[in-house]
Formats: structure tokens, sequence, C-alpha cells
């Protein structure tokens, strides 16, 4: 009983954190402040991962969230402006959309299953199949693993063809650049020899 | 009191992150910040999966060889999944924002949209004059 108190300050207190960081998101007009607060935003959240035993997340967002997308983030930010041009100032159409939206969620989750709760629907379902079924037949010990690429294994293909598709949309969208840039110097040093 | 707030805490502050991230997207005007506040909205929904999968007293969903309490390993794959196709959508985002910026050479929606506009009047006078002649 002690540790599960524990439990519940540690993760009440991540979770504020995560407020607060995104709360610092909305007011920082620096975006290398931005980016950095979203890398922290990332790992934070990796923390909460941990704690609520979600091991196998914990480790891709801390590596993909907080790694990867900052790093892409930074070699936009090169490419195009490091601040806002514009001063934060309280927008009230949009606080009071998302005010709504939000209470009518709050709303929502007044009829969820208590956190932490085994009863709920999710557990109840196809879920004690897979884990017996890791045991018996597949033989795993990562129960993760196994849902990933043997249950669930046309998912992790279809995220391979987004992927791919992304890749192809990047290619597309930053190599055109070069093809003109060198077709311009070409063209301009071809007028400068004509002269 | 105390019992709902701890019962539902962690699903508030998913909520509370989400209207964060939505708030971004809707009232900032910067494309690359416009992408962090996706970021922010998508995070929070990874939190909503995992919290709906942890169990009470449950360990991480490995198996040692002793009867034991799991979390619920689906919503973890799922969340894995989409963290990955997250990362692949932000990058074309950005390499989205880094184009535009070539194009226009600003990344401020409502200077991308008063080039836009620009153009379709002085577009719109010159047919008009076209046609008058």
């Amino acid at each position: 009983m002690e540790s599960g108190i524990v439990n519940i300050l540690v993760d009440i207190s991540l979770m504020t954190l995560l407020g607060i960081t995104a709360i610092g998101i909305v007011r920082s007009r620096n975006l290398f402040a931005t980016a950095m607060l979203s890398g922290i935003y990332s790992l934070i959240s990796a923390a909460v991962f941990v704690t609520l035993d979600a091991v196998d997340v914990a480790f891709t967002e801390a590596a993909v969230g907080a790694g990867i997308s900052t790093v892409l983030m930074l070699g936009a930010m090169t490419l195009t402006r490091r601040s806002e041009k514009h001063a934060i100032k309280l927008h009230i159409g949009p606080l009071f959309v998302t005010i709504g939206i939000g209470a009518a969620l709050i709303y929502g989750t007044v009829d969820m299953p208590p956190f932490g709760s085994t009863d709920a629907p999710g557990f109840q379902h196809i879920v004690p199949e897979y884990i017996a079924g890791s045991r018996d037949d597949i033989q795993v010990p990562n129960i993760v693993t196994s849902i990933l690429a043997s249950y669930r294994g046309f998912d992790t293909l279809g995220e391979t063809a987004v992927i791919f598709a992304a890749g192809i949309g990047v290619l597309f969208l930053l190599g055109r650049r070069r093809e003109d840039e060198e077709a311009d110097e070409s063209s301009n040093s071809g007028k400068g020899e004509d002269a | 009191m105390l019992e709902l707030f701890l019962d539902k805490y962690n699903y508030w502050i998913v909520v509370v992150l989400m209207m964060i991230g939505l708030y971004i997207v809707i009232a900032r005007g910067n494309l690359v910040k416009k992408i962090v506040g996706l970021n922010v909205f998508q995070t929070s929904v990874f939190m909503f999966y995992i919290s709906l999968g942890k169990a009470e007293g449950g360990t991480a969903p490995i198996l040692t060889g002793k009867p034991e309490l799991f979390s619920n390993p689906l919503p973890h794959v799922l969340i894995l999944t989409a963290i990955v196709v997250g990362i692949a959508t932000t990058a074309l985002g950005l390499a989205l924002v880094v184009r535009i910026r070539e194009s226009y050479d600003t990344i401020e929606e409502d200077e991308l949209e008063g080039m836009d506009n620009a153009v379709v009047t002085t577009e719109r006078a010159r047919l008009g004059t076209g046609d008058a002649a």
C-alpha cells in the first residue's frame, strides 16, 4: 500500500510538470526555446510512461520524441527563422473554443473506468488471449514484442508504408529545391558567358 | 471527492494538454509553433491510451514465470506504432514549412495569407482590364 501512495504521488507530480511545460511552450516566443521545451516535454512523458508500466513506449518516446524530433525541429529552424514575429497575446476566440471542447471532454471522463481499474473493457476482450498466447504459443517473454510482431504484424507493415510515404514526400519537397538551384546557377552562368 | 480526483486526474491532465496543443494550433500564426502544438496534442493522446492500460498493482507486460498482473500490453503496441508515425508526419510538416519559407520568405500565417490575397487581387485586376480591352 505504501508503494501505491508513492506511485500516485510520482504520477501526479510528473503529470503536473507536463502541464507546466506545455504552458511554457505556449508562452515562449523564441522558437529555439520552444524546441528545447518540447524535448523536455517528451522526456517527462517518457518518465510518465515508465510509471504507467509502458517501458517499451517510454524507450521509443525518449529516443524518437526527445531525440530525433528535437533535431528535426532545430534543423528546420536553421532553414527558417529563430523566433516568432508576433508577440504572444491571448486570442479570445480560440480560448473559448478550447475551453468549450475541454469542458465537454472532462464531462466525458466522468463515465470512464477509474484509473488503474482492471475491470475496464480494454482488459476483458482479447488481451487475456494475447497474454496466454505469448506465454504458450509464441514464447517471447516480452508480450509487447509478440503482439507487435505477430498478432498485429500488419499494423507494423502499415506503419512502414506510412514512413516510406513520408520519406518520399520529404525527398520531393526538399530535393526539388537543389535541382532548381542548380538549374538557376547553370542558367546564370550561361548568361554570364553570353555577356 | 479525493477519490474522484485520484481516479480521473490523469484523464483531466490529458484533456488540459490536448486543449493546450489545440490552442497553439489555432491561435499561433508561426508554422513551426503549430507543429510543436500538434506534437503536444499527439503526446497527450499517447498518455491517454497508456493511462487506460494501467492496472493498479500491475507490472510491465514481461513474462517472468511467476503468475502476475500485467498492465494492458495492447495500448502499448498501438502507441509504439503511433509514435513512429508521428515523427514521420512531423518530418513531412517541417519539410513543408521549409519549402513554404523558400517560396514566400515567411512562415507567419497572416503574412502568407496577405501575399496570396495580393496575388489574387492583382490577377483579378489584370483579367478585368483584359476583358475591357
